[in-house]
């Protein structure tokens, strides 16, 4: 019998095999997060007053707005051609299967970032990454991405599927956003760790709280 | 080859599915009511009936993918749906739906569905399946260029990838040429050519005689004839489920 990590890797593998032969969900995400920085750049009137309290803001939208295009698409080729059925009949944990698609999602999410975040940082004048906004900014894309894996589950059960994810990822990411929001502005205005360190902790509490829950009733959300 | 998973096992009762008072419903209508079925262990078994008798809805239960609402369903002696992992192990399954992924290759989805089921050398194990379903020519190609028929044929490979003792089969033919509907009597049998216990549904009469032991027909969610294919034909099999589209 395969292993739990092993099951996860052959998961994983067969998500960024299709990903990268379709280049669907990567592609999308990329191109919008962009588009939301550059739309936002030019939509506000950002001054060197202001842009620290925007700016912040901004950057989470383009992360969770792209995030949402790639949890949207993560579980519809498994409901396309039926082979989610084929996942739950066979022999392996069904967390493995929440598991490997939250890593992948992450994945995406994270590639996603590395291309947006320089590109922020440039049109906002901001001085350079610190090891400070990357912990911040990984942190908040962990707890989007499991909330949201889990919901792009339920989503994918529903008619409406483009529609309901977000209704349902938003609520209950509002914490993890207003966390990451107000980190990423202390981070940004060259705040000292101290100060972002209980957004810090309440980012780590979620990402616990919720990456657990969601490992433990996925296997309801898939039951038939 | 040794497939890891193959069941080590679970022949150590006489019957290999024991259905009792199976019962499900999907909102206000009753797919399976009160069924009862025993299969032992190498039959082969036609599950017939019209449309909405019950048929997919039990082979469904029996894959662990649908929760029953009540009865009670032991799969070689593996009570559901408290071992339902554990009967995984020995099931294979062809559904409505083939279970691939269109940008996979052949190869690469039987080794992926292998990697799954904790086979030990998925790529040899693919290698091997994909001529006896006449798919060696195209095993590198991506299964979105596959006809219908071409993805039925991958499915009935990917669903015996582990050399499962027990085979489910919902409507194994769809979309199959002659040749590829001859190919499933080749996977009725296992590796070491011992015979599967295998359970079939169809609409083609004909064949359900001619691949199985036994006819069962199932109206309104209950078994209404139960008979060795031997002691029947097609002719009186339609007959059977054709009383039931009676008004009376």
């Amino acid at each position: 019998m395969t292993t739990f990590p092993g099951q996860v890797g052959a998961l994983l593998w067969k998500d960024l095999l299709v990903e990268l032969r379709t280049r669907e969900i990567l592609g999308g995400m990329v191109v919008f997060a962009l588009l939301v920085l550059v739309i936002f750049n030019f939509a506000f009137d950002l001054r060197v007053d202001n842009v620290g309290g925007v700016a912040p803001g901004v950057l989470w939208v383009a992360f969770t707005f792209a995030g949402i295009l790639g949890l949207g698409r993560s579980f519809i080729q498994e409901k396309d051609g039926g082979a989610l059925d084929g996942l739950l009949a066979a022999p392996i944990d069904r967390g493995a299967i929440y598991l490997a698609k939250l890593l992948g999602n992450l994945l995406f999410m994270t590639v996603v970032e590395a291309i947006a975040l320089p590109v922020f940082i440039s049109f906002f004048n901001f001085g350079r990454i610190t090891l400070e906004l990357a912990l911040i900014v990984f942190l908040g894309t962990v707890g989007f991405a499991a909330v949201g894996t889990l919901f792009s589950a339920m989503a994918a059960n529903t008619r409406a599927r483009e529609v309901m994810l977000p209704i349902m990822i938003f609520p209950i990411s509002v914490p993890v956003v207003i966390a990451s929001v107000e980190a990423t502005a202390l981070a940004l205005g060259g705040s000292p760790f101290a100060q972002s360190l209980g957004w810090i902790e309440l980012l780590v509490a979620f990402d616990l709280i919720f990456g657990i829950l969601c490992f433990v009733v996925f296997d309801f959300v898939v039951e038939e | 080859m040794a497939v890891a998973t193959q069941s080590a096992a679970p022949a150590t009762t006489r019957w290999a599915i024991q259905v009792e008072g199976l019962t499900h419903r999907y909102g206000a209508s009753r797919a399976l009511d009160g069924l009862d079925l025993a299969v032992p262990w190498d039959e082969r078994v036609a599950i017939l009936g019209p449309n909405g008798a019950g048929k997919t809805t039990l082979l469904r239960v029996l894959a662990t993918l649908v929760r029953p609402v009540a009865g009670r369903v032991i799969l070689g002696g593996l009570a559901l749906p408290g071992q339902a992992a554990a009967v995984r192990r020995h099931i294979g399954l062809v559904a409505h739906q083939t279970f691939l992924y269109d940008e996979l290759t052949a190869r690469e989805n039987l080794i992926f569905y292998g990697r799954l089921y904790g086979v030990e050398d998925p790529g040899r194990r693919a290698d091997r399946l994909l001529p006896r379903v006449g798919l060696a020519e195209r095993a590198n190609d991506r299964v979105r260029t596959f006809s219908r028929g071409l993805q039925q044929r991958l499915a009935l490979a990917r669903a015996i990838v582990h050399d499962p003792p027990i085979l489910l089969l919902d409507e194994p033919e769809t979309g199959l040429d002659v040749a590829g509907a001859d190919l499933l009597d080749g996977l009725m049998t296992d590796d070491q050519g011992q015979r599967r216990t295998v359970l079939l549904t169809t609409h083609r009469l004909d064949r359900a005689v001619e691949l199985a032991d036994r006819a069962v027909v199932l109206l309104r969610g209950r078994v209404a004839l139960d008979l060795p294919a031997a002691d029947t034909n097609a002719v009186a099999l339609a007959a059977a489920i054709r009383d039931e589209r009676r008004p009376w």
